[in-house]
Parts: structure tokens; sequence; C-alpha cells
């Protein structure tokens, strides 16, 4: 018997009221956000309430929306309760200047090189991680590669020829 | 002595009790590319600091910019040792997006090339544990059997290693009889082949004593790392995406999923060996489903979706409305549904998920490949710590490290 | 549709006297008991059928060069039946796969650690150009960082392409001349990558 999107939002709306909002079902999987500074407080009940036990971190991953200002990064957990079969979304928000959010490695320990991932590819900065450093991109990098600001191509290259591709 | 004066010791060196030693990036050629730097006493490891990203090719910034059809190449290269799973697992995300429904003979076709993927992979894990364990002729004799596999691929569409195979809905062309015939000679073969391979290694004193008991890991500590796959199911849980969220009609198929029990390295090794004989049973009951089909059912080899389905070359150049459905596919004008999905295939090294978020634009928003190997292979100071070196190399090579999914 | 089938299902008998073959001898005069030819010719024959190579696989050419390795499609038959993974010790450096801006110095590294004459083989689009990945995190082509001396295109290669530039390659070691490596032309080539 799967717990079903109903029964979580219930059980979320009555530990947490407002803090937690913006329920959404997308393509059967029930998507949720809460304020940033709140995230390890709903994960921490996520895992260990009996009747939740969403105890296997899926995956975590940032997204960048530059027009929505004031949220312009968004960090994403997929969870997974193995038991019961259930997915669930649940997205934390914050803006561009100060990406400060609290790590789920203690957590979980999957989460240790997915937040990394997370920073070399978005810049968000996990509070209290153990080794936040690049993990994929050179270390003398000093940008942030998948904002939307930046282009894909590296523009110091001189053999190819960008009115070719179509990009010039 | 008294002091020396040109050369300066680094702090501590003399104290040290422990060896640096560098594993890589560029170890003998089979495993790919990350470094170790270990810390050794002697030689059991203390520590170990790995460093990846040695072959990042920025797949997820990179898909930003292509549209979906321009994706599945992309896909291929992430474990390019099974890249049909990929391809399959992108085509049934884009599916689950746009809303189209595969008919069943689709849904059996694809089993097949699955899990032929699936076997190709194991196989080479499993012979390059042999390899490391000292065995090289295992690995030889097998790669015959690859090839016969790649035959298969190259038959349906073209290429024999990253095969770009299937399209949303199906796949490019019908499976020929040659292909179907090229099947038969693998299931005929291939049984034998695998039964040699394994008494090569199964019951072998050598191949026991050297993976048995070298980088265990336990159920618990296996979930909290995220392990997937026939990781986690040698450590002894029995996770398997096709059974517990079907896709592609896998629930019409009887097998069983092989759990391990101390999650070590030759737990791990018997897991994909027995996968593999679940996996040619799969392809045995889909063949003589897709058998069953008769007449114009056993034509049929993609959804009828002409929206994002490329239409036959022939109408094309005749009919009107194929002309204008070919020219939007292949210029990316069809309009796409916003909202995001995320759906994960059996990949041979575990859940590869595919987290897709769609503004409506010609290209996604989003896309991020959620992969396993890079999830499991955060667990490898933990798997080595207090075991020999060569037992490390062992255990590295048994987690079927591939570094194309890894960095991604 | 089906269409006849040629390849592969039907095997051909083996037959002892296509298997064997002479490879032609380099000019020269001869005699009852002696053979004389150019120096660098018998050297470079001696060199092209016995090349050791290093096979710097990092991606999905690192799969097919399996596959070439394997008994189907068969390396060894030209002579480098023996693999080293020591630049020291190894003549070819085959780099097969894509070599990110991060792998770039090691793969320098490697280069620099070989002893002359050394050859090097780019197999596969990604060595060769950077291939599909134009990003800013691959190198585009190897001969950004060291000298290439045979491309091979593809994505992966075949294995039977890989043979062919492995079969090119012979061609420039048998066709080398002994002077070559102490030359001015080769040193204004290394120069020109900074290697001295």
């Amino acid at each position: 018997m799967a717990i079903d999107n109903q029964f979580i939002q219930k059980t979320l709306t009555e530990k947490f009221g407002e803090m937690v909002f913006n329920y959404q079902d997308s393509y059967g999987m029930l998507s949720f956000e809460a304020p940033k500074e709140q995230n390890l407080k709903v994960l921490q009940y996520l895992y260990d309430e009996p009747t939740l036990g969403f105890q296997f971190l899926t995956d975590l991953c940032a997204v960048n929306y530059p027009d929505d200002k004031g949220r312009e990064l968004a960090v994403v957990y997929h969870l997974h309760n193995l038991q019961e079969n259930t997915r669930i979304r649940f997205k934390v928000f914050t803006a561009i200047e100060n990406t400060d959010v609290f790590t789920a490695s203690k957590l979980y320990a999957a989460a240790d090189w997915m937040e990394r991932e997370t920073f070399d590819f978005y810049g968000v900065n996990f509070v209290g991680h153990h080794n936040l450093k690049r993990i994929l991109n050179v270390d003398e990098m000093d940008y942030f590669p998948l904002r939307k600001e930046y282009p894909l191509e590296d523009q110091t290259r001189i053999d190819k020829d960008d009115e070719m591709f179509g990009r010039g | 002595m008294t002091e020396q004066h040109h050369i300066k010791l680094p702090e501590g060196s003399i104290e040290k009790q422990t060896t640096t030693l560098n594993v890589g990036p560029t170890h003998p050629a089979t495993h790919g590319v990350f470094q170790n730097i270990m810390e050794l006493d002697g030689e059991r490891v203390v520590s170990t600091e790995q460093t990846v990203g040695y072959i990042h090719r920025a797949f997820e910034k990179l898909a930003e910019r292509r549209p979906l059809y321009q994706v599945t190449p992309i896909t291929d290269r992430l474990n390019y040792c099974s890249s049909p799973i990929n391809n399959m697992g992108w085509h049934l995300t884009c599916e689950k997006l746009l809303g189209v429904e595969t008919p069943k003979r689709v849904d059996y076709l694809r089993v097949i090339i699955m899990e032929l993927a699936r076997i190709s992979d194991h196989l080479i894990c499993n012979s390059i544990v042999g390899v490391d364990t000292g065995a090289y002729t295992g690995f030889l004799y097998v790669m015959q059997y690859r090839e016969l596999i790649y035959e298969i691929y190259e038959e349906v569409c073209g290429s024999r290693l990253t095969t770009n195979i299937g399209r949303i809905g199906g796949f490019e062309r019908n499976f020929t009889n040659t292909a179907f015939t090229k099947l038969e000679k693998f299931l005929k073969e291939y049984p034998k082949v695998l039964k040699e391979f394994e008494n090569l290694f199964a019951r072998n004193r050598i191949f026991m004593e050297r993976t048995i008991g070298g980088g265990a890991i336990s159920a618990e500590r296996a979930l909290n790392y995220g392990f997937t796959g026939p990781n986690l199911r040698a450590a002894g849980v029995d996770y398997d995406v096709r059974v517990h969220s079907p896709y592609s009609s896998y629930e019409d198929f009887q097998f069983d999923i092989p759990v391990g029990k101390t999650g070590d390295n030759y737990d791990r090794f018997l897991v994909r060996n027995q996968e593999m004989w679940q996996s040619l049973s799969i392809i045995e009951q889909a063949y003589q489903k897709i058998q069953a089909f008769k007449g114009a059912e056993a034509e049929i080899y993609h959804a009828d979706v002409p929206e994002y389905y490329l239409p036959k070359k022939e109408d094309v150049y005749t009919k009107m409305e194929a002309l204008i459905w070919h020219f939007k596919i292949v210029m990316g004008e069809v309009d796409m549904p916003k909202g995001e999905v995320y759906k994960a295939v059996e990949g041979g090294n575990g859940e590869l998920g595919f987290y897709l978020i769609s503004d409506g634009g010609r290209t996604p928003f989003r896309l991020h490949f959620r992969r396993p190997c890079f999830i499991y292979y955060q667990a490898y100071p933990e798997l080595i710590k207090g075991g020999m070196l060569s037992d490390a190399i062992v255990t590295m090579s048994s987690l079927n490290l591939i570094a194309g999914e890894l960095d991604a | 549709m089906s269409r006849p089938v040629r390849f592969n299902i039907h095997p051909i008998e083996a037959n002892i006297a296509d298997a064997i073959g002479n490879a032609p001898s380099p000019e020269g005069f001869g005699g009852d008991g002696f053979f004389t030819a150019r120096l660098s010719e018998v050297v470079g024959l001696a060199r092209k059928n016995s090349l050791w190579p290093l096979p710097f696989a990092t991606s999905c050419c690192g799969i097919e060069f399996m596959g070439t390795m394997g008994s189907h499609y068969d390396l060894a038959r030209f002579g480098s039946e023996r693999v080293g993974f020591s630049p020291r010790q190894c003549d070819l450096l085959m780099v097969m796969g894509t070599i990110a801006k991060k792998m770039g110095p090691v793969l320098r590294q490697v280069y620099l650690q070989m002893a002359e004459p050394r050859w090097v083989i780019a197999v596969g689009a990604c060595a060769s150009s950077g291939g599909i990945f134009d990003t800013y995190s691959v190198l585009q082509g190897i001969d950004q960082v060291i000298p290439v001396d045979v491309y091979v295109p593809g994505c992966p290669p075949r294995p039977e392409a890989i043979l062919d530039g492995f079969m090119k390659i012979q061609e420039l070691v048998g066709q080398e001349s002994i002077r070559r490596r102490n030359g001015e032309q080769y040193k204004a080539l290394l120069n020109g990558y900074g290697i001295e």
C-alpha cells in the first residue's frame, strides 16, 4: 500500500502548517517547498516520522531561474520511501546574493558529493559541509558554469568558428 | 649527523608513519580516470582522498542547448558500456513528459535491447574483476559474445557502442529478420559460455580468497550512501527499479532479483552473474512474446505520434502533413508542455534518473542526470579502510565505476 | 523488411594457405648469405612490427579499444601484443577518449615521460578535436598540448578504423629517417608545444 500524496500533504500540514507550502502534483509526484532555513527540519521529520519514512535520498540538484528575483536558485531534493514505494520532491529557494543553505550531509551520506557538485555548478554554499570544494571542474575555476548567464563554449578557443556553428 | 643545509624536509615527515601513494588518474586503462591519493601503513589503507572530474564533459549544460532528439547522443555517453539503457531511459522520460503511450510490441523490443545491454555491461564488469585478480582469459573469451551483442545493435540502429537507438515512441525501423536470427544465435550459444565463465570464477578458490571480505558494506550504510543497483543488492536490499516502478511492460515478465548478504566483492560478482542469467531468461520470454504477434501487429515498431516521431521519408516527399511535421520536429518547433518530470530506469549500475524541467521552449530548461556511479563512489574510502592495497584495487573494479557516468 | 545477409552468419572455412603471407622485404642488394639495405629501412621494419602501445583510454573509445584487443579484431597480430601502462617503456601513445582540461596536464606529463622515438595516435573525435563536446571543460583536441601523428575519426571509430590508424602509424614508423628526432624541424615542432 503506497502512501498517497494527500496523506503526505495532510501530515506535513499538521506538523508544519504554513511553513511548507506550494503543494503541486507533477506527473504523479508530490512536490512542495519550504523556506531555506527550515530545510533540515523538514528533511529530519520526513526521515524520522514512522508513517512517512523517507529515508532514501535519490537526488539533490539545483536549478537556476534567472528571472525570478529573490528566488534565483532552487535546491531540489528527491526523496524515496523504499518500503511504500513513494517518491516526493522537496524544493528550497534561495536568492543569488546570499546562497547559504544548510547541508543535508549529516543526515544522508549520499548528499556529500551531490552538494559539492551543486556548489561547483551553481555556487550554492552549503553551511556545515565538511569539504565544500569543487569536484568536477578544475579547482582554479572562478565562476559557476551552469548558471544561465554563462555560455556553454569555452570563449578562448581559436579553432572553432562560431559563424559556422550558427552562433556567430 | 648535523642538520642538512640543502635538503628541506616537509614538516613532520620524519615522524610520519604512513606512505602517500598516488593511484591514478591513468590506471591500467580499463577502469577510467579517477585519482585516489592513498595513505598507506605498509600495505594497509589508512585513508584515501578522491579526485574526480577528469572527464567532465558538461552534459547538463550541453543538454540545455539541444532539442529532445539531439540529447539522445549525449545520454549514450553516460554509461557507455550499456548505452541502449541510457537511450531508452531518456526516451521514456520524454514520453512521460509528452504523454506518449507505446504499444506492447515496442515495449517488448525495448526490453530485449535493454537486457542485452545489461548483459554486456555486467560481462565487462565481471571479466575486469577477473583481470584484476590475475585471470585474463575470461575477459578475452567473453569479448567474443559482446561482439555478437554489438552486431545485434548494428542491425537495429547502425552503430556498435554509442547506439543512439530508438525514438520517442518506438524505434526507427522494425527489427529485420537478420536481427532476430542473430538474437537466436545469441540465445543458443551464450548460456554455455556464461556457464563456463561462471565455472571459471564462482567456486575458484583463488578468486574466492581474493574477493571474499573485501570492500564489504552493510545494508544500512549502503542505503544512507544512496547505493542502488547490483551494489545495493549485494548488500542485501532487494530494490530494483524494474520491479518497483515498472516501465516498458516489465510487469509482464517473470524474473527474480538476486540478493547478496555481506556486500563484499564476491557477493557483487555473484549478484551480477546471476543477473545475467535473469536477463537471459527475460530476453527469451520477450522473444517468445514477440513471435506471438502476427499479421499487422507484427509490423508495429513505433507509437502513432506524428508530433514527435519523424515520418517516413517517402511520405515527407509526397504528403503535406508529413512534410510539415518533419520540418517542425527537425527544427525543434514542436510545442512542448511545461512541467517537471523525474523518471528512473534500472541501468547497469543502478537507478539512472532523469530530472527534466521543460518551460515550453524547444530545449530543456534543466536536465539533471541522477548518475548511480557518482553517488556510490563516495563510499569508496569507507569500503577500503583497513584493507590492503590490492583489495582496494579489486574493490574499485568490482564496483563497476564507469568514468563517463561518474563525471557527466 | 529483410535484406540478404552477407556477413557473420555463415563463417568461411579457414584455409592455412590464406593465413600465411610474406611481407615485402626492403629494397636492397643480396647474394649468397648476405643482404644489404639502408639502415633506416631495416630499423623501421623492426620498429614498426613491434610497437608497444600505451592505451591512454579515458572513455567510450577505450571500450572499442578493448574490442580491438580482443580476439575478433586482434591488435596483437600487428606486433603490439604487449600493451604497457608505463610511459617509460612504450613507443606509441594511443589517446582514446575525451580529454578534459583537468586531464590535459596529466596527458602532457605522460607524453614527456616517453623516450624518443615516440608516436601519438589520437583515436576518436574527442581526442582529435573535442568531438561533440564543444564545452568549457573539454580540451578541443589533444594537439593543443602534444604533437599528434595520426588522427582516427569516429565516435567511436570501429575497430577496423583503429586498426587502419595503427597501420598508418606503422607506415610512418617504417619510413622515418633515423636522423629525424635530432633534426631542426622536429625540435621546432616540440618547441611549438613548449617541450624542450
